[in-house]
Parts: structure tokens; C-alpha cells; sequence
């Protein structure tokens, strides 16, 4: 399959149609899984590496016949660099499965809400990713994916410990529940920390989004459950659901202070922000991101009226790097990226009036 | 109580929370909005080290001790964080009970099982040890052991799917 098609595309759960979608960016979970019959990858060698995904290829597109719904198949060892962080960035792989060795690979739907990874940490690990807040959904399609994969193969399992990973902290439901947040407003008052302290105590992980180098990028923050033994999945589920909309709210509370107290130097951040994105002749990945965050801000709280979440959305994936040089088929180095980066934001901000003038 | 970091007074006490044992950091406000842009480890999971598992146990019994279907000791898992099969959550059962205590709360699976009762997990097991065996006679160069190891793998195969066919 060629990868290029891609490109100018995203997918779907990034489309921003999902609940409370203007603070929660997608839900996501995902399932680690092993078969029965093989050693763990630490345990692996390369001929077992080579049979597990074998087998799991085969799942993969027994799978989509089950779902009726095409899978594309890719053997990420086959991939070249590039298009390995172009499917990370993508979030259809990890940095960890792209950073491997040996026979691995992805299945991955059309509207990339699906996607199943093959020889990462575990042998497999099953993925569905959605827009905004929806969990619920989230679990329904990946628990059916898992018992549809469940009729052709043995995972590995145990009464007492559940399904059995390669790490223990992943042991029993082998689930990892997770909600990506936008939360600008409860970063730039510092609220942000009584989020993580509060979160701590019910023992959820945060982790912020990041992009090239080691930056926080855009105001992200993903919460996610640590614990996956001794709890079922919908006591997981819940934890998050009882918590989220919470920092929803709080966030929201914030930024309504914001607009009433501090309207004016709101908007100003907000249209110097929109202001250097549509006219910076070069511009890193973490100003972008920076500055992208403040204009989705804007967008959701009216100061900015003629730009759509969705094409903000869109600049978050398309300014990264893989994506970019993908974009411009060329490979370019970090200084021609950051030229590239701001030509391609000018050009798609390009007949954007600008900010209101309410 | 100070700041790890720069020694001012800490106000910010943080469980580091990824992937590991709790483990407590104390922050000042400064420190803590640096750390929370930007913690130490990058990757999503993190880095997961069992450390103070057995600490009290000398490292050759460590040593001693392995998985008898995979071959992994104990000693290798402290190292890296992973097991070798599902057979050494078994095989390290004592070992491990006091560290899923510690990351989970709990130690007894609470969740989905699978839909039917998975068939002949003996034979499961004689696999991963099978391929565990040819591995080792293949880095031994004995060829003829490793052709022996192939085919009872390829019988033992043939038998786990015919049961499967029968099952469903
Ligand atoms: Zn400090
Ligand atoms: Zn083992």
C-alpha cells in the first residue's frame, strides 16, 4: 500500500465531530495481547519473530472479513524512516514499534479509527481511537475486535492474573483507557496543577503530547489509567468518565474568567498568535504548536471567527515533520523544514480574514 | 521539605507515575511546571524497572532461579523489566505477588475472560519451551537436534490445530 495517499488526509478522529470535542481532542484505548503458543518477544528470536507476525497478518486479515471492513496491512521492518514517523505522527503506530527491530507490522482501518500492532512490547496490541469524548464506543469496537480475533486464536490468559503481558504493569485486562485534552486556559493560569495533583491521588497518569524534540507541545495532556489488574473494564472506563468531565468543566470555567476579566489581552494573545502563523517566514514545530494551541483556543471561544476546529486540527498533523517533508516529497533538513512549515501554514491560512473584531 | 531538584521549599509532591513502582518527587513550583511540560521519560509507557523486588535475595539465587519453559531467570527480568512467557508469571509467582501488590493494589484478575476456555494450554507451554530448546541448539550449531526440535514443533502444531478445527 502506498502511504502518499495519506497525506492530505486525516482521519477520523481527528475531525472533531465527537462530544465536548473543543476541549477533548479523541478517546482511546487500547488492549495488549499475546498468543498462547509463543514466547514473549524478549524470549524471541528472529524466526519467531517472523511466525508471530506471520500468524498475526494472517488474524489481521481474517479479521477484516469479520468487519467488514478493508484493514490495510502494513510490515513496518519494510517501512523507511520517513514514512515509520509518518505513521507515528499519525498515531497508527508507537514511537516504540517504529524504533524496533525485526519482523513487525500494523493493520490499520481506512478511517484509521482502528489500528492493530504487530511484534511492539506485547505481540499484539489492539487499538481504537475516536473523536472527543466517547469512550463507550471506544470499548464496544475494541472488545469486539478482540472477540472476533479471540474465534481464531489462543491469547494468552490466566484465571488469576487475567491476560498475561510482557510487562507486568499491563497484566490482567492488558487495557490502557486514555483521553487527550486541550487544556490552554488551566496551563496559562497554572490551574493545570491542582489537575495532576488531584489526578495522582485516584491514581490516573498524565503525560503531556509531545512533538519534535523533547517540548511540551500544544497544551495537550493525555489522561490515562495506571493500574489494569484486579479492576474490570468498565470500573476503568468509569474512573476516566467520572473524572474528565470534571476538568471539562473546569477548564471551561476558566476560560469564561478569561474572556470576562482579561478579554482584551485574551484577544490580543490570540490574534498575535493567528497574526505570526499566517505571516512567519520560518517557524519551528514547537512555535507552531505553541502558537496553534492559542488560535484553537480563539476559535472555541469566539475571538476567531472564520477558521473551523477541524483545519485546526488538520495544522496540528500536517506541520509535522514527516508529515511536511511527505507534503513536499522532498526530505529537508530541521532549518528547510521550518521554511517549508511556514510556507504551508501562510499558504493555508491564506484567505483567512483574521480575527474578529467583537 | 526541600526541592530535589534546586533545593527551594518543595510545595508540589508528585507520585512519578509512569509505568513504575510509586516513586515520590517533591517540587517546587517552578521545578513542577518544568517537569510537567516536559518529565523525564518521553515514551508513552515509559520505563519500567521492577526495582526492590527481592532486594533482600543474593543475585546468584537470582540466577538460579528460571523459568523452566522459556528460560528467562528471575535476575534477567529485574534487568529489564519483562518476562520471557506467560509461563514465568507462574514460575515466578513468589516473586512476583509483592510487585503487582505494589504497581496494581491487587493481585487477582477482575475483567474480561475469554469467550471459551482456552484449549490445551499444556501443549501451549511444550511450544514456547520447544522453540525455546531449538533456539539454543541452533546457537549450539547441533543441526541434527534442531531438525529433531522442528519437527516435533511442527507435529505438536498439527495437533493444537486439529483440536482447534474439532472445537469450534
Ligand atoms: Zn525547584
Ligand atoms: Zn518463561
Amino acid at each position: 500500500m502506498d502511504l502518499d495517499h495519506l497525506v492530505n488526509t486525516i482521519g477520523e478522529w481527528l475531525r472533531g465531530s465527537g462530544p465536548e470535542s473543543d476541549i477533548v481532542m479523541s478517546s482511546r484505548i487500547r488492549l495488549a495481547r499475546n498468543l498462547a503458543q509463543f514466547p514473549f518477544l524478549s524470549r524471541a528470536d528472529d524466526a519467531t519473530r517472523g511466525e508471530i507476525a506471520t500468524v498475526l497478518k494472517k488474524g489481521v486479515t481474517q479479521l477484516s472479513k469479520g468487519l467488514g471492513a478493508p484493514l490495510n496491512y502494513l510490515n513496518v521492518d519494510d517501512l523507511e524512516g520517513l514514512d515509520r514517523q509518518f505513521l507515528v505522527e499519525r498515531q497508527l503506530i508507537s514511537r516504540e514499534l517504529s524504533d524496533s527491530h525485526g519482523s513487525r507490522g500494523v493493520g490499520f482501518s481506512d478511517q484509521e479509527r482502528v489500528s492493530l500492532m504487530v511484534n511492539e512490547e506485547d505481540h499484539l496490541r489492539i487499538q481504537v481511537l475516536r473523536s472527543g469524548f466517547d469512550l463507550d464506543s471506544c470499548w464496544e469496537e475494541i472488545s469486539h475486535i478482540d472477540d472476533l480475533l479471540q474465534e481464531q486464536m489462543n491469547f494468552a490468559f490466566n484465571e488469576e492474573w487475567g491476560y498475561l503481558t510482557a510487562c507486568p504493569t499491563n497484566v490482567g485486562t492488558g487495557i490502557r483507557v486514555s483521553v487527550m485534552l486541550h487544556l490552554p486556559a488551566l496551563v496559562l493560569t497554572k490551574e493545570i496543577q491542582k489537575v495532576f495533583q488531584a489526578l495522582q491521588k485516584i491514581s490516573l497518569a498524565v503525560r503531556g503530547l509531545y512533538g519534535e524534540g523533547s517540548q511540551a507541545m500544544g497544551d495537550f495532556y493525555q489522561i490515562s489509567n495506571q493500574v489494569t489488574l484486579g479492576k474490570s473494564e468498565d470500573q476503568l472506563l468509569k474512573n476516566l468518565k467520572d473524572v474528565v468531565p470534571n476538568i471539562i468543566a473546569y477548564e471551561r470555567k476558566v476560560r469564561n474568567a478569561m474572556i470576562k476579566e482579561n478579554r482584551r489581552s485574551l484577544h490580543d494573545q490570540v490574534s498575535r498568535a493567528y497574526g505570526i502563523l499566517k505571516t512567519a517566514q520560518t517557524i519551528s514545530s514547537e512555535e507552531t504548536m505553541h502558537l496553534l494551541s492559542s488560535v484553537r483556543m480563539g476559535v472555541n471561544v469566539g475571538l476567531i471567527d472564520d477558521l473551523q476546529i477541524p483545519a485546526v486540527n488538520e495544522l496540528f498533523l500536517q506541520t509535522q515533520p514527516a508529515h511536511l517533508q511527505k507534503l513536499r516529497k522532498a526530505t529537508l533538513e530541521s532549518a528547510e523544514r521550518n521554511v517549508s512549515r511556514a510556507a504551508y501554514l501562510r499558504q493555508k491560512l491564506a484567505g483567512h480574514g483574521g480575527v474578529s473584531e467583537n | 521539605m526541600k526541592c530535589y531538584r534546586c533545593s527551594k521549599h518543595a510545595t508540589l509532591h508528585i507520585t512519578e507515575i509512569i509505568k513504575s513502582v510509586p516513586h515520590e518527587l517533591h517540587l517546587c513550583e517552578d521545578c513542577a511546571q518544568q517537569y510537567l511540560k516536559n518529565p523525564d521519560s518521553q515514551s508513552e509507557e515509559g520505563a519500567f524497572k521492577p526495582s526492590g523486588t527481592s532486594g533482600d535475595k543474593p543475585l546468584d539465587e537470582l540466577d538460579k532461579l528460571l523459568c523452566p519453559t522459556c528460560g528467562m531467570s528471575f535476575r534477567e527480568f529485574r534487568n529489564q523489566g519483562r518476562l520471557g512467557c506467560a509461563h514465568c508469571y507462574l514460575a515466578f509467582q513468589e516473586e512476583l505477588y509483592p510487585l503487582l501488590e505494589n504497581i496494581h493494589g491487587e493481585t487477582r484478575h477482575c475483567g474480561k475472560t475469554p469467550k471459551r476456555a482456552p484449549i490445551a494450554s499444556q501443549k501451549q507451554t511444550d511450544l514456547i519451551r520447544l522453540r525455546n530448546e531449538l533456539k539454543q541448539a541452533v546457537a549450539a550449531e547441533s543441526y541434527e537436534q534442531a531438525a529433531r526440535l522442528r519437527d516435533q514443533i511442527q507435529t505438536v502444531e498439527a495437533e493444537l490445530q486439529a483440536e482447534a478445527s474439532q472445537a469450534t
